[in-house]
């Protein structure tokens, strides 16, 4: 164990410059990061992580400068290296776990050459064992059957069984620090979960030092020995998980806590009221699709079974499940782009199940839709005025002024200025467009209300603004909304009642307190526990919400 | 695998069927009188026979028969290897092929290994170089590439290489030597398109989270761009080739009028001239088997090179 | 906006926002390129070939068909910009007159492309299924028949001449424009706000034409700048073979393959109008690229 830190990055300053204007990435960072310590850098987009991860290996694009400052790797001080001193580092004293497994693969080389490449790389050269060694790292991931999976591409390959792969790959140059770049965006939650401890569990047994590149408060303060908050390249605080929650200094500290879905203080859930008729319900809805003719595989895939359930006015339900568990195809058949093979659609005590676009056309008015990715959302040539009035316009409402004065108070609505009516999608935030797609929504004045995926592409502080005007809305309003999300946290906030979903089967359902404090299937017990930050009992954790406020 | 391999054969037959029968519809039907185009083509006038020579020309030369007869006619011929006769070389057109189509392979052959060499280099180079001003020059060199005619490229190299500097013949259909230049013409164009592409690629694929994984091994530059930038740029080359063949056909016209070359090029431009029909829809009919035979071979190929793809049908709603 | 300032709000914001027009924003996004020199002369280019279209007595004093055998083969000087021919026309004024019929080929061929390519590229988009095959089929089988060879056929039907040139180039560039229109139609037909319109309550008709054509419009019209040099350069082909127009018509293709016999003793007869016509397409590949870069 050396005295002298692993990493010692010192009022280092780094700058992008493209034409005449510079962008001020890093500001005077320092810290240190000794061996064997497991450190997480925390920071939402534009806080300048992504460029220290970068700095840290020498891959710093060409457009990049190091103003002040020095970055020491060992004893090399990497903003001032040459190529070739930088090229010793990467691969055998610092290693790199990719963000996102799906691209992070060369899709034309076999799994067994890519991880051979990082070996044969940290011996100087092509060695006879090579092949051995592989396998054995691939045992030492947590993959089944190495041997085939040393013949496979990345593409045969499962997007957790892909991230086991980059971590092989980070393992083989045996190096003295691995640094893992937002580790739980690309995957699901269960899979996170097992490959993060995986990952801690082979760092520790090596001695290995770990960096952590996220924007995940919860997980990192569950897995950091210390944590530093980064806000527009500045460090802004610094220390152990503990003190970070208990006794955060900064306000951006305390502003990230308040809006982290994980700790923040649940709303109190509504009940219906008695009497009421559900507004959307949908009795054993089911979803078949047909396979091609292939040997040996199923002949057809089930997307969907046995789904039941009702949305009563003025009230959330949301759908919880991974991916490939059905809940966009719910979401689509209860707005009748599918027609579902089984069961029945009801909007409004009417029968809607299988209707064409024509005789589904006034419900429309009724029943919008918010979609998940706000950067594919809006028509890039409309105006935010165009998008917002354009349902109006197609079903030939209003006109003129009138036209004007509905896209005026619907953009107030939102807690838009007016003159953003004038902008194209390209001059607005992600937060800033999916305000205009749910002003959009809005427009035909719907009873209810269908979302999918609203927060996921946000930011976290963005994730809580757009979250509270969903809930400022459903009160001012009285529209029911049907919430689809992977993000366990985001429910807990905002649902009433709650429908589980796991490969197409429903595994639970109902009201949101009896899911997440009684629940009854092994799966939902998972998915609950996989939340960052919720392991700790409920009471825990409302405590260190309330300490935060 | 079969299944799709045989659908695939009958695809390229249909299209091959459609290509003849387009140029059978263009040369024979869409004149205003096909009989008098012949006879000018075999040499004489329409104008001086009497009634009973046109009936009897007619009848050779099968206008005679109803529409349908006559396309049956013409492709049962054609498919037993009867392409007809040469009007004004009164020659079977199949001899006359079978004369011209060596000299045009082993240009279209050379020309095309050149374009490949050529269009890769070039690209390879301007993607490893990190000087701008030197990058910035050769990434604009495949367009200057295309917008020179072909034609001319060939006077200028002719010019240049042969009345200049006189290290090759200007014309001629002997020899490896008279090969050169007319196969560096003809190549100029295919190389600029491969060359583009090629460029298009590697930027895309330098931006690739892939690539920084490999950089995070510690590979220096020349080993990405090596062996995982190359691998991933060049997937769509394949497919250009199959359909450069069309380009290289056309090219091989020009160049072979140049260059005075004996091949199926000038020997199409003749048959243009003297509006000798049955040359011409042989010729066509010919280069179209080239066109579907090269992109079957490509399209079967391509499962070897790219692993994602698979040759499976796509999931359908039940 | 609280509101007790309301009155004051709903006025002044009723004149804060007029929407801007669209010429505006063109011009807007015109004027950044305009200052890039390679951007600028290539257009200077371009318009030059236009004007000659269209105006050439306005760019010579020659008359392209006034022969004059005192002077032929002239090398150029300050007289005779690019020299003369074998029968001492002004080669410069030939190529400014030949630009008229080369230009105006290419414009046909380009617009039967346009036409025919558009049509069924959107059709094929739009309507999927057994209308999408049929429409891909029909575009392998013109894809198969390469497109000098294709040209070479129309001709010997219809006959020699300028307009069945560019009739033929035409329907040889139609499978180019029809695959790529068809690609755009169906990347935007996938597209969230396409879905968000149609759940809006907007027909497919309103649908099509105002999302997804003016989305799609982009690849199509560098492609159309890029067929346009293309069309050029291939009716200019055909006429070198001789096909187009009869002489002493001025079309480049004739001009370039006229000097071919004096290759050895005078080059420039050859070789300045085929520099010529290198500018003008490079030109018109320059302008279309930097379109599509900035569409990016």
């Amino acid at each position: 164990m050396s005295k002298q830190p692993l990493i010692a990055v010192r009022d280092l300053s780094i700058s992008y410059h493209a034409g005449r204007q510079a962008t001020h990435a890093v500001k005077h960072l320092s810290f240190t990061v000794n061996s064997g310590e497991t450190v997480a850098i925390v920071g939402e987009s534009g806080s300048g992580k992504s460029t220290l991860a970068n700095a840290l290996l020498g891959l710093l694009p060409g457009t990049a400068r190091v103003d002040t400052g020095q970055l020491w790797v060992q004893d090399i001080d990497v903003a001032r290296a040459t190529e070739r001193q930088k090229r010793q580092l990467r691969g055998r004293v610092v290693g790199l776990v990719p963000q996102d497994p799906m691209v992070s693969l060369n899709p034309t080389l076999r799994i067994g050459q890519q991880i051979g490449e990082a070996l044969s790389l940290a011996h100087g050269r092509r060695y006879a064992g090579v092949d051995a060694d592989v396998k054995q790292l691939l045992e030492q991931v947590g993959l089944d059957n190495p041997a085939l999976r040393a013949r496979q591409y990345p593409h045969e390959l499962s997007g957790g069984m892909r991230q086991r792969v980059l971590i092989a790959i980070a393992l083989a140059g045996n190096p003295q620090l691995i640094i893992a770049d937002e580790p739980t965006s690309a995957l699901d939650v269960t899979v996170q979960r097992k490959i993060l401890d995986h990952l801690q569990q082979l760092v520790a047994e090596r001695g290995i030092a770990l960096l952590i590149i996220t924007h995940d408060l919860a997980m990192a303060t569950e897995r950091a020995d210390r944590l530093l908050v980064m806000k527009q390249g500045e460090l802004v605080e610094q220390g152990p998980p503990q003190q970070i929650l208990q006794a955060p200094h900064h306000p951006y500290t305390r502003a990230l806590l308040a809006a982290a879905p994980a700790f923040s203080t649940r709303r109190r859930p509504r009940s219906a009221t008695p009497g009421t008729t559900p507004i959307l319900s949908l009795e054993q809805v089911g979803k078949r699709f047909e396979l091609p003719k292939v040997k040996g595989q199923a002949q057809h895939f089930v997307a969907l079974q046995g789904l039941s359930l009702q949305v009563y006015p003025g009230q959330t339900l949301a759908i919880v499940g991974e991916s490939g568990s059905g809940k966009s195809t719910s979401l689509r058949i209860a707005l009748g782009l599918e027609a579902p093979s089984q069961g029945r659609v009801l909007f409004d005590q009417q029968d809607v199940t299988g209707f064409g676009w024509r005789a589904f056309r006034p419900l429309r008015r009724r029943m919008q839709l918010v979609q998940q990715n706000p950067f594919a959302a809006l028509d890039p040539r409309f105006t935010v005025f165009d998008s917002i009035v354009e349902p109006l316009v197609s079903f030939g409402l209003l006109k003129g002024l009138a036209l004007e004065q509905a896209a005026r108070s619907l953009i107030e609505r939102v807690h838009l200025p007016v003159s953003y009516l004038d902008r194209l999608p390209h001059e607005l935030s992600g937060g800033q467009r999916q305000r205009v797609a749910i002003a959009r929504a809005l427009a035909l004045q719907p009873d209810l209300l269908l979302l999918d995926e609203p927060v996921s592409a946000l930011d976290v502080s963005v994730q809580a603004q757009i979250l509270q005007l969903l809930d400022e809305l459903q009160r001012e309003l009285g529209i029911a909304y049907v919430l689809v999300s992977h993000d366990l946290a985001v429910v807990a906030n905002m649902a009433d009642h709650v429908v589980v979903l796991h490969q197409g089967k429903v595994v639970e359902q109902g009201a949101v307190d009896q899911v997440f404090e009684r629940p009854t299937s092994a799966y939902t017990k998972a998915l609950i526990g996989a939340i960052p930050g919720h392991r700790t009992p409920e009471s825990h954790i409302n405590q260190i919400a309330q300490i935060a406020y | 695998m079969n299944r799709y391999l045989i659908g695939r054969i009958g695809q390229a037959l249909l299209v091959l069927w459609g290509a003849y029968t387009v140029t059978y519809f263009i040369l024979y039907l869409l004149p205003g009188d096909t009989l008098a185009i012949m006879l000018s083509a075999s040499g004489m006038e329409a104008d001086g026979l009497s009634p009973e020579d046109l009936a009897k020309a007619r009848a050779y030369y099968g206008l005679d028969k109803g529409i349908f007869e006559q396309y049956f006619d013409l492709l049962w011929r054609a498919l037993h290897g009867d392409l007809g006769q040469s009007l004004s070389l009164n020659r079977p057109v199949t001899a006359l092929l079978a004369e011209r189509l060596p000299q045009t392979l082993s240009l279209a052959g050379l020309a095309i290994v050149l374009s490949l060499l050529g269009g890769i280099g070039l690209a390879y180079l301007t993607a490893y170089l990190q000087w701008r001003p030197l990058k910035v020059a050769l990434a604009r060199l495949p367009s200057l590439g295309f917008s020179v005619p072909v034609f001319w490229m060939g006077l200028l190299l002719i010019q240049v290489f042969a009345f200049g500097l006189g290290w090759f013949p200007a014309t001629g259909s002997q020899g490896l030597a008279s090969l050169v230049l007319p196969a560096v013409t003809l190549a100029i164009p295919s190389a600029a398109v491969y060359a583009q592409v090629l460029q298009r690629g590697f930027q895309g694929v330098w931006q690739e989270p892939y690539i920084a994984t490999a950089y995070a091994k510690g590979l220096s530059r020349a080993q990405v761009q090596a062996r995982h930038a190359l691998r991933n740029a060049a997937l769509p080359i394949l497919t250009l080739v199959g359909l450069q063949v069309g380009n290289t056909v056309s090219g091989a016209v020009l160049v072979e009028t140049i260059f005075s070359r004996n091949g199926v090029g000038r020997l199409a431009q003749e048959a243009v001239l003297r509006q000798d029909i049955p040359v011409v829809l042989a010729i066509v009919a010919v280069s179209a088997a080239a066109f579907v035979l090269v992109n079957l071979i490509v399209d079967l190929l391509y499962p070897y090179l790219d692993p994602r793809i698979t040759h499976a049908a796509k999931v359908t709603r039940a | 906006m609280t509101t007790a300032t309301r009155p004051h709000t709903t006025q002044a914001a009723a004149s804060a926002w007029k929407r801007r027009s669209r010429l505006q924003r063109f011009s807007q996004a015109l004027s950044p390129l305009l200052r890039r020199p390679g951007f600028s002369l290539a257009l200077l280019v371009v318009l030059f070939a236009l004007a000659a279209a269209l105006v050439p007595h306005g760019l010579t004093s020659f008359d392209p068909y006034a022969t004059s055998p005192a002077e032929k083969l002239r090398a150029p000087d300050a007289l005779h910009w690019f020299g003369t021919d074998e029968l001492g026309r002004d080669l410069y004024t030939r190529v400014v007159y030949g630009a008229s019929l080369s230009v105006q080929a290419a414009l046909l061929a380009v617009g039967i492309a346009l036409a025919g390519g558009l049509g069924l590229g959107v059709l094929a988009g739009f309507a999927g299924g057994r209308t999408d095959a049929a429409i891909m089929r029909l575009i392998d089988v013109l894809l198969a028949l390469p497109g000098l060879l294709l040209a070479l056929a129309i001709v010997t039907a219809i006959g020699f001449g300028t307009v069945p040139v560019a009739i033929a180039v035409g329907v040889g560039i139609i499978p180019g424009f029809a695959r790529t229109t068809r690609a755009e139609v169906l990347r935007v037909k996938t597209l969230p706000y396409v879905e968000a319109a149609r759940l809006g309550g907007a027909s497919w008709a309103r649908t099509l034409l105002r999302h997804v054509l003016p989305n799609a419009w982009g690849p199509v019209a560098v492609l159309a700048t890029l067929d346009f040099g293309a069309a050029i350069l291939a009716t200019a082909g055909l006429s070198f073979l001789g096909f187009g127009a009869a002489p002493p018509a001025a079309e480049w293709g004739t001009l370039i393959a006229n000097g071919r016999h004096f290759l050895i003793t005078a080059p420039w007869v050859s070789l300045l109008p085929g520099l010529f016509v290198v500018a003008v397409v490079f030109s018109l590949n320059h302008l279309a690229r930097t379109f599509e870069e900035n569409a990016r």
